[in-house]
């Protein structure tokens, strides 16, 4: 099976005698349902950040998509973006944009014209159950409903990898099994490779996953 | 209307930087046009004991343009009374010949003095006489305004030029947000600063036509033209096709170029 993430003595910090993420080896396979788990400040975060090239390798190796996450060029890291779906806690919609608009997004990105990029994203819009609020602003939508925006936006352009960082955090019931169903979804029928970083693994989750659990800079997968 | 704030902080401040630029276009053409005049107007008396033309004068000095033999009829006509005409015969042959030399553009003193000096090394000249005086002194002190405005104009564009710097670094930290998401989802660098570029040079575009009302408004009232028509100078203080573009290109100019700076500026910090 083709790995999507190889990491090979992978060392991750912010500041030099800092080390986050310390000598951890281990890859995923494309088109599994990954969860990372671990305390608080463990490095989960850290680690989803390697992986779109918010952070780079200190030390070690790290490849995503086929692509050398070590001193990547803007127009490699741009490339390898166009193909990753992401979901923050936060959000990060852009409060000046239409939900529609910021749902389509990676698509204008990506060069898709109008007529096709309009149509996935009222099929997205749909799938989210936000197709009557198109035309608002973010802030005009609940924290729920705008994780939602958020969650349509990563697969607007199917991607090969979703990176998912704590999705479900601070949302409520129904949110949360919206988000949990898309993923699921993007998994089994397109094949999509997912990563979750979460304090809790769902009960509810329905398809065959790996955890890998970060402690004290290690990472080791949970059988 | 903060959106409305910061467009018409750069508007304003590109228009300051267009005004002081066509003010001095405006002034080094007035300059110009009363250089002309003065050329036009000036001319050296040259006194000659046989008759020279103009290509003799012209192989004495190259800045001499065309010669003007001077009539000495309207002298001897009022002689005509107190003399015979025998005597004004013989007066007409032994008078001199009067030239007056135009030069092809009006000279500084020194050049003055040395064009003099080249006449009289001549041995049939006997006298050359300049006048150059009085125009000079009135020429000097424009010159004067003329560098005093350039001055004035350079500091002017350099403290605008800054103000439209920190203007544009606002519009970052406005944008920064959106580009910083765009970023994450693999925007080149020409995609996220789109905006930036749009505002610059729709803003650009503004504060040409403001630019434009404004000459437009003091064409219209006409009260540089009195001034200007008292000293004798008539000229085009602002030509609406070729200030306009040669404007706007200057306000894309910098416009843009100080979008760019603050573009590869925020892409180092990435």
């Amino acid at each position: 099976m083709d790995k999507v993430i190889i990491a090979e003595n992978l060392s991750l910090s912010y500041k030099e005698f800092e080390t986050i993420i310390s000598k951890a080896s281990f890859s995923i396979d494309a088109g599994s349902f990954v969860f990372i788990t671990g305390a608080s400040g463990s490095g989960k975060s850290t680690l989803l950040k390697s992986f779109y090239g918010a952070i780079e390798p200190r030390a070690g190796h790290l490849t995503v998509g086929g692509v050398k996450m070590s001193r990547i060029s803007t127009s490699k890291l741009n490339f390898l973006r166009r193909h990753i779906g992401i979901v923050f806690q936060d959000y990060k919609l852009i409060k000046e944009w239409t939900i529609e608009k910021n749902v389509m997004l990676p698509l204008i990105i990506s060069g898709y014209t109008k007529d096709v990029s309009g149509a996935q994203v009222q099929k997205l819009l749909g799938h989210v159950k936000l197709i009557h609020q198109a035309g608002k602003y973010p802030p005009e939508l609940s924290g729920g409903e705008q994780q939602r925006v958020a969650m349509a936006r990563a697969l607007a352009h199917n991607p090969i990898l979703i990176l998912a960082d704590e999705p479900t955090g601070n949302l409520d019931e129904y949110s949360s099994e919206v988000i949990w169903n898309l993923l699921e979804g993007a998994n089994t029928q397109l094949k999509t490779t997912i990563i979750v970083v979460t304090h809790h693994i769902p009960s509810s989750i329905n398809v065959p996953y790996k955890h890998f659990h970060i402690e004290l800079g290690n990472i080791h997968e949970v059988s | 209307m903060k959106s409305l704030k910061n467009h018409i902080s750069l508007i304003i401040a590109l228009f300051t930087v267009l005004f002081s630029v066509q003010i001095y276009v405006s002034v080094d053409r007035t300059i110009a046009a009363y250089e002309t005049r003065l050329k036009n107007d000036y001319s050296i008396i040259v006194v000659s004991s046989k008759l020279l033309n103009v290509s003799e004068f012209k192989a004495m000095d190259n800045l001499i343009d065309r010669s003007e033999p001077i009539a000495t009829d309207q002298v001897l006509e009022r002689l005509k009374a107190e003399m015979s005409q025998k005597n004004l015969d013989l007066l007409k042959l032994t008078l001199p010949k009067f030239y007056r030399l135009y030069l092809n553009r009006f000279p500084t003193p020194y050049e003055i003095e040395k064009l003099q000096k080249q006449l009289q090394k001549n041995p049939a000249i006997e006298r050359v006489e300049g006048y150059a005086q009085t125009h000079d002194t009135v020429y000097k002190l424009m010159l004067l305004f003329k560098d005093v405005v350039q001055v004035f104009s350079i500091v002017i564009a350099a403290v605008t030029s800054l103000l439209i710097l920190k203007e544009m670094r606002l519009w970052q930290f406005q944008h920064a947000e959106r580009m910083s998401i765009m970023a994450l989802f693999g925007a080149p660098v020409w995609l996220r600063s789109a905006v930036l570029f749009r505002l610059a040079i729709v803003d650009a575009i503004i504060a040409t036509c403001m630019l434009c009302l404004a000459f437009f408004i003091i064409n219209e009232y006409g009260w540089m033209d009195v001034l200007l028509h008292t000293v004798g100078i008539k000229i085009q203080l602002f030509n609406f096709i070729n200030d306009s573009i040669r404007s706007l290109i200057i306000a894309l100019s910098v416009s843009i170029v100080l979008t760019l700076t603050i573009v590869i500026g925020q892409q180092e910090e990435e």
